[in-house]
This record gives structure tokens, sequence and C-alpha cells, in this order.
């Protein structure tokens, strides 16, 4: 594994007419990471995959795709990665088994063997023509496509929006393995769970930009977490404490957000009040989300 | 038919500049075409003198039809521009209608509306009413326009409902095509192939004098109505309800049917891809090998029937030694066979030209169908995805028209007795055409590298190609307008000189087309959903 990020794009902008896509977007991508691209929709995730992998040309701004330029090296570059889009479109004609043929030939090769394995992990039948699948369907015939081929990056956009319960299952035990093998991976996902569930790094982006990017445990160390205690007594001066947000009393209990640096003082009111009983809850990726939201509009 | 009030509305709306121009079209052929009439033939002899030539050229009733009444200016521009306006409106309505049903199901946009508080018939119904009112558009302004030009109200009349008439057999046709096939594609195919046969049809009996034949024709029936020589009115009968029934078929089909589906059940296919679909080319072999064979199989046909037709050309004149005599000075009545099959040359040509738009613009189909971008987020350069569509849209061109030149020799071949020489005579003669053809694919390549959302354009240039090469002489209009057109450069084959200079230059500039295109694809964005 080389030191060298597998993506790194800094200040990237993309304008479609009037309309600004991107605006300064940041994202790192170190290599060997699941790295989740969180974000509503329309945030830009979808462009920023399009210009990685050189179908749009970037407006300004730098972007870098496994040490090379994605519109310049683009053929070079799609032998060592593969794709998965959000909304996954099927020749009519061609069976499913051929498209995957198809596609993984023309990006070098791929391995029959996985190919039948994860046909059968994900319950696919290839034999039905492009028209016949569902949008889950279709939606697994790219990934059988991405996944049975051997590449050194997935770039997955919203891969399992199609996708029942179980098939998501069996997705993330494909995910989980891949990096197992080494490779690097960015999801682009508006489902938290599974972003939570797999991605060692995240890069939440809104309206074009990156407004925060870490590790889920330095994410959430900027947030808050929340608090119910059964108490002896009512203590003073909660509601004044600063970083305490959102304080309900109902009789001796208490329940209240507090930022993650103020924790210790919350919790030094509430032993002095006599605890009974306490839970603590860190904040789900869903309260990070929709606090960022939140706060910006 | 809940909601088809709603979906009229929408379809007005896409196609508040498409329906306009075709309609202009339509009309403005006739309408430019009686003015150009009136001024090139004012004096009653010289019409007649004129009418003798067209019943003496049997070629030229084939292209365009019996002349019924050659006194007036009425009946002369009834016989010049009913079938050039009939095909074009069959031609639109069939576009039209596959454009709102078919291909809206096919994208899935048809289930959005399905869902909604929409009638089961509410999407073809809003098809048909919007191509049906299309052709009564037309119909009431051909009266009018030809009105204008102080021809009788009555054989204005006779001559919109005509060509509205037939543009509203082709409306039930279309619609029929639309129920049973799946893909729009092969509804406008099915349609036009309809289109093909009846013009046909129309042609072989015009040209040999068999009249049944014509009879079998929408487009003989736009004839018989015989507007400014005597109107028929009952004829406007069959055209009206021959129309109706077929949208009567339609609904019927539709009821039997699943939305999204045609009325053949989806088979399977292999698991594994055959070892040699591994290449953008192998793929657009694949995707467009089913076109270029239909096209190969109505291009023999066609070849064929008209070849058959040459030698009677030449027999009906051979029958009357005064007209013999007068033709002997000019080449004899093999100079009159030469014209009619240099004649349906340049048909096939103008022909070959929709080929080899159709297989270019395939390009931008299947990037706005969002089947491009897996194949370029691969390891396939942009250039070489283009190219190999491009290679197939070109070769297939001379395919296509190899076809129909190498049956129409064997049909005239086996009528005079010399096959292997009228073979090639023909093949050679069906090649002249391809340089024009190729133009026409440039264009279509050029639109589709630098205005993707104006490729629409290619195929106006084709019809206004045919236009200028059918009208352009007649409307007088000046040389260097009729030499806009590719297809004006093209030498008369076979009988005439051919010199390899024009051909030349038209693959130069085709193949700089074509490159421009390829080279501003390379830059540009590629298309999303």
């Amino acid at each position: 594994m080389s030191g060298n990020p597998a993506i790194l794009i800094s200040g990237l902008t993309k304008t479609f007419g009037r309309v600004r896509a991107l605006d300064g977007l940041d994202l790192t991508v170190e290599a060997g990471e699941v790295h989740g691209f969180l974000g509503p929709n329309g945030a830009g995730k979808t462009t920023t995959l399009r210009i990685l992998l050189g179908l749009l040309r970037a407006g300004s701004g730098h972007a870098e795709l496994l040490g090379g330029h994605p519109w310049r090296d683009a053929v070079e570059l799609h032998r060592r990665l593969a794709y998965v889009p959000g909304d996954v479109v099927l020749w009519p004609t061609l069976s499913g088994g051929e498209a995957i043929d198809l596609l993984g030939r023309l990006r070098g090769g791929l391995d029959q063997r996985r190919k039948k394995a994860l046909l059968e992990l994900f319950d696919l039948d290839p034999t039905k023509k492009g028209r016949a699948y569902s949008k889950g369907n279709r939606q697994k015939v790219a990934l059988v496509a991405a996944l049975a081929s051997d590449v050194e990056l997935l770039l997955l956009d919203e891969p399992t929006a199609g996708l029942d319960p179980l098939m998501e299952a069996a997705f993330r035990e494909c995910v989980t393995e891949e990096r197992g093998n080494g490779r690097t991976v960015l999801l682009s996902s508006h489902i938290l769970s599974e972003v939570e569930a797999l991605c060692d790094r995240v890069t939440i982006v809104r309206d074009g930009r990156a407004v925060e990017s870490g590790t889920l445990a330095q994410l959430r160390h900027l947030t808050r977490s929340s608090i119910t205690a059964e108490l002896d007594r009512i203590p003073d001066g909660l509601a004044e404490l600063a970083g305490v947000h959102e304080l309900a009393i109902s009789g001796s209990r208490v329940r209240f957000e507090v930022e993650a640096d103020r924790l210790g003082g919350a919790l030094r009111l509430l032993t002095d009040a006599g605890v009974r009983g306490l839970t603590c809850q860190p904040p789900t990726l869903e309260e990070l989300f929709l606090r960022h939201y939140q706060s910006a509009s | 038919m809940t909601g088809t009030f709603a979906l009229v509305r929408l379809a007005l709306r896409r196609d508040r500049l498409l329906l306009p121009v075709w309609i202009m079209v339509i009309t403005g052929a006739i309408a430019g075409t009686a003015s150009a009439i009136g001024e090139l033939y004012p004096g009653m002899e010289q019409r007649l003198a004129l009418g003798v030539t067209i019943g003496s050229t049997p070629a030229l009733q084939a292209l365009t039809g019996p002349v019924f009444d050659a006194t007036s200016v009425g009946g002369l521009t009834a016989w010049r521009a009913t079938t050039l306006a009939t095909a074009l409106a069959g031609l639109m309505s069939i576009m039209v209608v596959t454009r709102h049903t078919r291909a809206e199901e096919e994208t899935g946009r048809a289930e959005l509306i399905g869902a909604c508080a929409v009638g089961r018939h509410a999407i073809p119904a809003a098809a048909v009413i919007v191509a049906g009112g299309a052709n009564l558009l037309i119909a009431l302004l051909l009266t009018v326009a030809l009105t204008g030009q102080g021809l009788p109200g009555s054989g204005a009349l006779a001559s919109g409902l005509a060509v509205g008439g037939t543009g509203w057999v082709f409306t039930g046709i279309a619609v029929v095509a639309a129920q049973v096939t799946e893909h729009a594609r092969t509804a406008n195919g099915l349609a036009i192939s309809v289109l093909g046969l009846a013009y046909l049809l129309r042609a072989s009996g015009d040209a040999a004098g068999v009249e049944t034949l014509s009879w079998l024709s929408p487009l003989g029936w736009a004839q018989g109505v015989r507007a400014f020589a005597g109107e028929r009115w009952w004829v406007v009968g069959p055209l009206a309800l021959t129309g109706l029934i077929l949208v009567g078929l339609a609904a019927l089909l539709a009821r039997r049917r699943d939305v999204g589906t045609g009325l053949l059940p989806p088979r399977l296919g292999p698991s594994d891809a055959a070892p040699n679909l591994a290449s953008a080319l192998a793929l657009a072999w694949r995707l467009q090998r089913g076109g270029l064979l239909g096209w190969m199989i109505g291009f023999a046909i066609g070849g064929a029937m008209l070849g058959s037709l040459a030698q009677s050309v030449g027999d009906i004149v051979n029958d009357n030694p005064q007209l013999a005599a007068i033709l002997e000075r000019i080449g004899g009545a093999g100079a009159l066979v030469d014209t009619f099959l240099a004649a349906v040359m340049g048909l096939l040509g103008l022909a070959v030209g929709g080929f080899a738009v159709q297989a270019t613009l395939r390009l931008q189909g299947e990037e706005a169908g969002v089947r491009a971008e897996p194949v370029l987020a691969a390891a396939v350069p942009r250039w070489r995805w283009t190219l190999s569509h491009l290679v197939i849209a070109l070769g297939g061109t001379a395919i296509v028209i190899t076809a129909g030149g190498l049956t129409a020799g064997l049909a005239h071949g086996v009528r005079t007795g010399e096959v292997g020489e009228q073979v090639i005579r023909l093949l050679g003669a069906a090649w002249v055409q391809v340089p024009a053809a190729w133009v026409s694919a440039g264009i279509a390549m050029l639109l589709f590298g630098l205005l993707p959302r104006l490729t629409a354009l290619a195929w106006a240039a084709l019809v206004a190609f045919a236009l200028l090469g059918q009208l352009g002489e007649l409307l007088q209009l000046d040389d260097w307008i009729r030499s806009l057109s590719p297809f004006a450069h093209l030498p008369q084959a076979p009988g005439g000189e051919v010199s390899a200079t024009p051909l030349l230059w038209l693959t130069a500039i085709a193949m700089a087309l074509a490159l421009a295109g390829v080279a501003a694809f390379q830059r540009r964005d590629l298309a999303g959903n």
C-alpha cells in the first residue's frame, strides 16, 4: 500500500449553466480505506463521481485519482477501478450475464469463478434480458460486474438503493471482504446506517461543499451526547450550564443533550445530585446529519 | 380515457417546435408547388404539353403518380405534390405517435403517468388526438392556402383531405405498431416499413399501369381522390375509416397486454457473453445488427420491385412508334429505362441516408439512455466508442444500398436477359449514392459532438435534401441553394457519365464532418440523467 491517497480533491467546482453543483469541494480518500461520501440528494455526490470518472470535465480546482488525472488518464485509470452507478440502465436486448461479462471485459477482464459466487450470493438470474430486471436486480448486475473485476478502487454510488435488507446484508459482507483484500472503496450514500456500519472515514457534503470529514469517532467528538438520568433531586444550574441543550425535566428524570467537551461538567453536576440511573447515548450519524442540514439552512 | 386532455397538452408542450415545423413543411411543399406551376405553366397549351410528357414517361409516374388533369394548375399540382406530401404526412404521424406511446413506455415515463388518475387508454388516445389533430390542421391549412392562390375551393379541400387522410391512416398504423412491438425503434421501423411498402405498391402500379396495385396502397387512395380533376369524394371514406379501424384495433390490443411489454413474451438470454462480445465495436454491432438486417431486407425488396418495373417502362414507349421516334433522338427507350433506374437509385440513396442518420444517432440514444456511461466508465476511450458506432453507420450504409442495387440489377437483368451486366451497372449506380448518404451521417455526427440536444436537425437536413431534390427544379430555386444538398452533386447513374471528383469531394466532406464530431465529443461533458 503506497502512502499516496487514492483520491485527492481540493477546491473542486463544477457548474451546469447557472447551477453550481460543486462549490469548492475537498475530499481525501486514503488507499485501503472504505470512505463514506454522505449527503442528501442533490448535494453533488454523483457529480463528483462523474468528474472522477472523466465523464464530466472539472470546472476549477484539483482532482487526482490513483495518482492520475481523471480526464486525461481516464482509460488507464478505468482499468484499475470499477463503478456502480446509482441508477443502473442495461441494454434491453442483452441478458444480465452478457452485460456483466461485457463490462468486465471492457475493464480488462473479470474472474468467472468470482462472478458465479457473486451471482449466487446476490441470488441473481443472469439469463433475463436487461428490460426484464427490476431496479434492484439491475443494481445487482452492476454490482456483480464491479465486484468480480480485479481492481484497486471501487466507486459505488448509492449501490443499495434498490436492494432488499437481505441483499443489503450480502452487499455489506462483500464490502468488508473487499477491504480485507486491501481495496479502496468510495461509498456514496444517504443511508446512514450503511455508512456507519461499513466506513472507516466519512465526508459529509452539502450544496457542493464538504462540511465535515473524519473518522466516525472524530465526527462524534464534534457532536452532542444525549443523556437521560434518574436523580435524587434536580440539580440547580443544569439549564444554565454551557453546552447543555434541549433540557427536559419530568419529575425526578432529566433528559438533555450535551456537547462532547462539556460532558464532564454536566456529569459532575449529576453525580452531586445523586444518580440512581443513567443512560448516555453516543450521537448516531442520523443526528449528526440532521444537525448539519438544520443548522445551515 | 380520464386524463387524456392533460396528456394532449403535455404532448403539445413537448412538440411545440417539432409539430409546427412538420405542418409548415408539408403544407408549404404543396402550396409552393402550386404557385411555381402557376408561374411556369401559365397557358393551357404549355400545361397540356407537360401533361403529354408526363403521360409518356412512366418513370415520372412511378415517382409521383399519374396526372389526372393536365389542363389546370390544380391538376398538375395534385400530380406533382400529392405523393410527396402524403409520404411526409405519414412519416410525421408515425414519428409523433411512437414518440408519445412506445417511447414513453420504454423509458418508463408511461409508468409514472399510468400511476396517476389516468385511464388505461389515455396515453395512446392522446397520441392519436395529437397526430390526428395535426393532420386535420394540415388539411385545413392546405385548403386555405390553395384557395388563397386562386385555385378552386373544392379541389383545394380534396387535396387537403387526401393528405390529411393519409396521415390519419398512418396514425392508425403507428399506434398499432406501438402495441405489438416492445421498443420505440422497432415500432418506428415497422410503421415506416408499411409506409415504404405502400410507396412501392403505388409506384409499381402507376408505372406499369396496373391500377389494382395502386389501390392496395393508402398513398394510391390519396391520388384516387383526384383533387382538381373531378373529385371523387367517396375515396375520403376509406381513408377516414381505415384510420378509425386501426385505432380501434390498437385499443383492443392494448387491453390484452401489460404496460411496458409488447404482445410477444420476452425471451431469456445466455448466462454468459460469447467470447467475442468484448469490445465497444462488438457491442455496437450487437446493438445495431438487427436494424441493419431490417434495412437490408427492405432495400432488397424495394430494389427487386422497382428493378423489375424498369423494362415495362421501356415497353410502353416501344409500343408507341411515334413517341419512340422522338425518343430515338435522345437515346431511345434504353435511355428512358436508364432515366427511370437513375431516379430509383436517387430515391434509394435518400432512403439510405435515413439509415446513415439513424445508425449514427444511435450514439445519442445510448448517451441519453445512460448506457454510454458504463462503457466509458470502463477502459474504453471516447473516440473508440464513437468510432465503433460510426463504422457501423458508414459501413452499413454501403451494405444496405448494395442489397438494393443487387436485387434491382437481378430483377432488371432477368427481364432483359443480361443479368451479369445489369447487376454490375446497378451495383455501380447504387454505390454512387453512398458518399451523399455519408454526408448525412457526418452532419449527424457533428451535431452529436457539438450540440447533442439538437441532433434532430440531422433529420431535418435530410428532409430538406429530399425536398430540394424533388421540388428544387420545379420551384426554380437558385443553383446555389439546390447545390446545398449533397445528393445534387451525384452523377446520373446508370446511363450518365460518372466522374470521381464529386464523389471524392463528398466523401472528404463527410469524413471531415464526422471527425470534427468525434473530436468535439472528446471534449464535452457526458449527459447524465
